[in-house]
């Protein structure tokens, strides 16, 4: 990084009056006379105050008022100071004593798409920059070396919550892509804000998916030490090489420790926590495994839809982007649908009360949604159990207006599915596949164990 | 040959070219945390708690450094066991949610410091992530943030102390003990504010030190916002000589400590350079040390042998391995400190690069069951000269014991060198054991959840209020408006409660003097310790309502150590209980005359035979029985009254009533 990047106004002027630019070693002097030597950091604070961030030899950074009248020379630039450090660097120390074999193990693919897993810290901001070559991670994990094969690379670099449905397609093809290549196992970092939305698209979209793959990230950045990312990535990687099933699935921390993570299956997972690394919860469905990473162990929670191998892969890609996924609230207006239907959106995906109501103030422009061939499905905001529309008057009204009720499906996954089945069917057989288990989103049975409950 | 004892009387820091600085870390008593709304204090035994395990991984600095201690924690399998009590710590401790902004409360006490040194004040915070990878924080870095930088502290000797910074940040998780490959951590006082104040290396006395120490602690405690007790003020130093280097000592608690701790150290870097002096006297080289230390497995040597440590590791499948230290013979006997001895560094290292239990070198055997002839087997295993060389044994797993030799002989060339850059700790006897090797670079980035501070006008103006008075401005005060003695009110500047003790001397004057209740804070409370009182647990509500019940009359003042006594020993009691069940109760002046009465009844003879000069025997008889519950002065009154009435009886005179 160079240049001034954050300054404006005062600073600004004072910087480039002085020739200086982020990462030079710099002297301040203000105008009431304090002096201030580090280095000038870049500054990210949002206000507009003129003040220069410096980074003093001990380590810390301090903001600096300054105005026109401040004075800063550059000590040393920036090339010197990292010379200098370069210089004075300790030859690096690798994390493990032992090299892992590398032959025999599986060949597991692992795929960026964002977030950081491994990361580096640029020496003259701190700023955090990402690392993901094959090395580097075996660099920053190299635990991971030990469990399988492993190849790396960068397919895209999206901010989790910057993904769009035409993102999905391309995860779906580069997950192809390594499977056809021979890999034994896939997993794809992602930003965890939608990861379990892209979870489900590959689940719909891998047919026949003859491997596991699956989707990890951290709650905790990498660049710290309490980071979440090593662990799950080891677990992930476990899951990868050796899970006897071949499913889509999410895998991350299973509770605030680092005991064990769980691998949930991709059209039943959802984020429940803003924060926590065990923020992952399978809902309405038990996950498919628990992972002991430090102990090398999955014990299986459930049967897989599909063993490994058992399939041939087939791609059915492509997901339509006129779906919308609508929350019911008291205040709804009917207008609210009336736009998307007019807007020319192809399918709705509502999430109703309870068993699967909205206002019957909306039942009209419901009716005229679906007389004009969009589909609309309901899902429940309970998120726990499924929804039955044959209870209530208004459930009854619904279904004869031509709403889909989508059993115990995920609002999300249920979005994900209608997205992918329109993209590919005529709205009649897409309204008939919205009710038919096509990845293990649907379930027809629940037990009493299904639901989280406060211990005694 | 050096003298094998290391004698502190011998030093002269000020000749060695003594350099000490200070950290001075002191808790701030604010409500809340410093990144969080848990409250700042202690959880209470019994709280309900969760359990978690992490494991912290070590993390490569820009350079591609590697914090080494922490490596070797990890790559061991080190697990850290947390315990979160549900009222002190929330999911911030828990390093599951991001921390919240910074506790304004805490920064404005900082600036008040910040004032009182008259430092540069920064006008933005920035808060940074000093990585700590030891499990006592969570996040595995603590958060700090420079509030200020310069100025300076005049000490009682007139001289003036630089200041370097002065931060904010949070204390750590509380160390509950270490099981296996856990290590526990009680995560109620993590998050407390700490306010760091850092002088410049300019302390040239062990004294100096104490002084410096004690007035900043008096400082802070002057600006009534600093939490008080044992474990709320730390401090590291950074100490070196001429010749010598910047050594870090960390976790100094106790202030009487501190002097003898510099001295010590100064010491021992003034012994490591006589080694170094020594070895080359010699002629000895790193080279020869280094290329002379191949490390041979002498297990066979001690197949028979009748030492206990060596034959249980060889019976777990370990070994025996040995190295030479070439030129070394006679100096790991030499001590470094008293009862710390060359060698004593060297197991040091041996334990923390090799993992192992300790050593044995040659100039402490023939010992520990190891023979003379076993001794000379080693020698000659190696191709030692026992004249010229030192061995060093270690029995343990191979590799670990391997680890531990190589560091040892490392640890030994090094010594040609003279004293190596160290981290290390304080002991209880004053000495300092090595912890770790110092960090290269300040590990310090920014921590990107907290967005800055601005230091506002407002914030000043707060801070203007809690500036603290220099404390011989305070003693001062002390001495004017109070009418304390010298001796009192140096005292009550050093004790905790000097706060208190203002607030009570306004409210009860008139009832109790200003010196009693100052002696109350100072000679009372020290003497009960010296009995062995633990007074620490004393709270200020307690000391408050002993006090307001000797000025309301409802007890003499001689009760008063009797009453905090039986508090300090039985936390959770209420004074009235203390009063009740120590049969401290006032009683009344009928009861008073009848107890005098029966007294002068038994003791009519001496009374008659020696007239008022029974009084003391009268006394006597009395006290025991009424002592704290009734005032001295009165019981006398009523006895010479008594004896009078009594003498009077016996000459005849008419009684009058009384
Ligand atoms: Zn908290």
């Amino acid at each position: 990084m160079s240049g001034l990047p954050g300054y404006t106004g005062a600073a600004r002027r004072v910087l480039e009056r002085a020739g200086a630019s982020v990462g030079d070693y710099v002297e301040l002097v203000t105008s009431d006379g304090r002096v201030f030597r580090g280095i000038l950091m870049p500054r990210y604070a949002l206000s507009q105050k003129p003040i220069v961030v410096l980074k003093l030899d001990n380590g810390y950074n301090v903001g600096v008022r300054v105005d026109e009248h401040a004075q800063v020379v550059v000590l040393k630039t920036r090339e010197a100071v990292l010379r200098e450090a370069a210089a004075g660097a300790p030859a690096p120390v690798p994390l493990l004593e032992e090299q892992p074999r590398r032959e025999g193990l599986p060949r597991v693919s692992v795929l960026g798409t964002g977030g950081t897993i491994a990361s580096k810290v640029e020496y003259e901001t701190g700023a955090v920059k990402p690392a993901f070559s094959s090395e580097e991670i075996l660099e920053a994990v190299p635990e991971v070396g030990f469990i399988a094969e492993i190849k790396a690379r960068v397919v895209m670099n999206i901010l989790s919550e910057n993904m769009r449905p035409r993102y999905w397609e391309r995860i779906v093809e580069e997950v192809a892509r390594e499977i056809e290549g021979g890999a034994e196992g896939v997993v794809v970092a992602h930003g965890t804000d939608t990861m379990a939305y892209t979870a489900a698209a590959l689940a719909f979209a891998l047919r026949g998916l003859p491997v596991p793959v699956a989707l990890v990230g951290a709650q905790r950045s990498s660049d710290r030490p309490s980071s979440d990312a090593a662990f799950n990535l080891l677990a992930a990687v476990l899951y990868a090489a050796r899970y006897e099933g071949a499913e889509v699935a999410v895998v991350m921390h299973g509770e605030t420790g680092d005991t064990y993570a769980l691998a949930h299956r991709g059209t039943r997972v959802r984020k429940m926590h803003t924060s926590r690394r065990d923020a992952f919860q399978s809902i309405n469905d038990r996950p498919l495994a628990r992972i002991y990473p430090f102990e090398r162990r999955i014990e299986p929670l459930q049967e897989p839809l599909r063993r490994r191998g058992a399939e041939e892969l087939r791609v059915e890609n492509g997901f339509e982007e006129k779906v919308a996924l609508v929350k019911y609230y008291p205040g709804m207006d009917a207008e609210v649908i009336d736009f998307l239907v007019d807007r020319g959106y192809k399918g709705i995906v509502l999430e109703g009360t309870g068993l699967g109501h909205v206002g019957e103030w909306l039942v009209d422009s419901i009716k005229r949604a679906v007389d004009s061939d969009v589909v609309v499905v309901m899902t429940s905001q309970t998120l726990f159990g499924r929804v039955n529309m044959n209870v209530y008057n208004t459930g009854r009204k619904l279904l004869a207006a031509g709403v889909v009720p989508a059993e115990d499906m995920l609002p999300e996954t249920a979005y994900v599915k209608l997205s992918w089945l329109l993209a590919r069917y005529e709205p009649r057989e897409a309204r008939r596949l919205i009710r038919v288990n096509l990845a293990g989103e649907i379930g027809e049975r629940h037990t009493l164990d299904l639901y989280p409950r406060w211990p005694l | 040959m050096m003298e094998r004892r290391a004698d502190p009387s011998s030093v002269d820091p000020r000749e060695l070219g003594l350099r000490v600085g200070l950290e001075i870390h002191q808790q701030l008593a604010t409500r809340r945390k410093l990144f969080c709304s848990c409250p700042a204090e202690l959880s209470g035994e019994g709280e309900p708690s969760d359990v978690f395990v992490r494991q912290l991984r070590p993390t490569r600095s820009e350079l591609g450094e590697v914090d080494i201690a922490a490596l070797f924690e990890w790559r061991k399998g080190r697990m850290y066991r947390y315990h979160a009590p549900r009222m002190h710590s929330c999911l911030v401790e828990a390093d599951e949610e991001p921390p919240h902004e910074m506790n304004r409360e805490a920064v404005v006490i900082a600036l008040a410091m910040a004032r009182a040194f008259n430092s540069m004040v920064v006008d933005e915070i920035y808060v940074m992530r000093k990585i700590v990878i030891d499990g006592s924080n969570t996040s595995g870095f603590q958060r700090t943030a420079i509030v200020a930088l310069g100025g300076a502290v005049k000490l009682p000797s007139g001289k003036t102390l630089g200041i370097q910074s002065i931060a904010v940040e949070e204390d750590a998780a509380r160390k509950l003990g270490e099981e296996g490959r856990f290590t526990d951590y009680l995560l109620d006082r993590l998050g407390i504010p700490l306010i760091e104040i850092s002088t410049a290396p300019d302390i040239e006395s062990p004294e100096e030190a104490y002084e410096a120490a004690l007035t900043i602690g008096q400082m802070l405690r002057l600006t009534g916002r600093v939490k008080r007790g044992l474990g709320t003020i730390r401090q590291d130093l950074n100490v070196s000589i001429k010749g010598g280097a910047k050594i870090e000592i960390k976790g100094v608690q106790r202030l009487d400590l501190l002097p003898k701790i510099v001295l010590y150290e100064a010491l021992r870097q003034k012994r490591l350079l006589e080694i170094r002096d020594e070895l080359r006297r010699r002629g000895v080289s790193r080279e020869d040390v280094v290329s002379n230390a191949s490390i041979v497995d002498v297990s066979d040597v001690f197949k028979e042998t009748k030492s206990k440590i060596i034959r249980r590791s060889l019976q777990r499948g370990g070994r025996v391995l040995a190295v030479r230290l070439y030129g070394f013979a006679g100096l790991l006997g030499v001590e470094v400190q008293p009862g710390r001895r060359f060698g004593t560094e060297l197991a040091d290292y041996a334990r923390f690069w090799g993992g192992v239990g300790g050593i044995f070198h040659s100039d402490e055997l023939p010992g520990y069951g190891i023979t003379a002839e076993e001794l000379e087997q080693v020698y000659k295993a190696l191709k030692a000269n026992p004249e010229r060389d030192a061995v060093v044994l270690v029995a343990d797993e191979e590799r670990k014991a391997r680890k531990a030799l190589e560091a040892v002989v490392e640890r030994a060339a090094m010594a040609l060198e003279g004293v190596p850059k160290e981290t290390r700790a304080a002991n209880e006897d004053g000495t300092t054991r090595f912890m770790r090797p110092q960090p290269g670079s300040a590990r310090m980035y920014p921590e990107t959840d907290i967005p800055p501070l601005e230091v506002t006008e407002d914030m000043l103006a707060e801070a203007e209020k809690l500036k603290p008075p220099h404390p011989m401005e305070k003693m001062e005060e002390l001495r004017r408006r109070y009418g304390l003695s010298d001796d009192l009110a140096r005292q009550l500047l050093r004790s905790p409660y000097l706060p208190l003790f203002e607030t009570l001397a306004e409210e009860l004057a008139g009832k109790l003097s200003a010196s009693y209740i100052a002696s109350v804070f100072t000679n009372i409370l020290r003497s009960l310790q010296r009995e062995g009182v633990p007074v620490e647990r004393l709270g200020e509500e307690q000391l408050e309502a002993v006090l307001r019940k000797a000025a309301e009359g409802a007890v003499g003042k001689d009760a008063v150590p009797e009453l905090l006594a039986y508090l300090a020993k039985n936390p959770g009691a209420s004074v009235e209980e203390a009063i009740e069940k120590l049969g401290l109760r006032r009683v009344d002046t009928a009861d008073v005359e009848r107890l005098v009465e029966e007294a002068v009844e038994k003791l009519r003879q001496e009374i008659l035979a020696r007239g008022q000069r029974a009084l003391s025997k009268v006394m006597g008889a009395v006290m025991p029985k009424l002592r704290g519950r009734v005032d001295g002065r009165l019981v006398a009154e009523i006895a010479r009254r008594k004896i009078e009435e009594v003498l009077r009886q016996a000459s005849g005179a008419p009684e009058r009533a009384s």
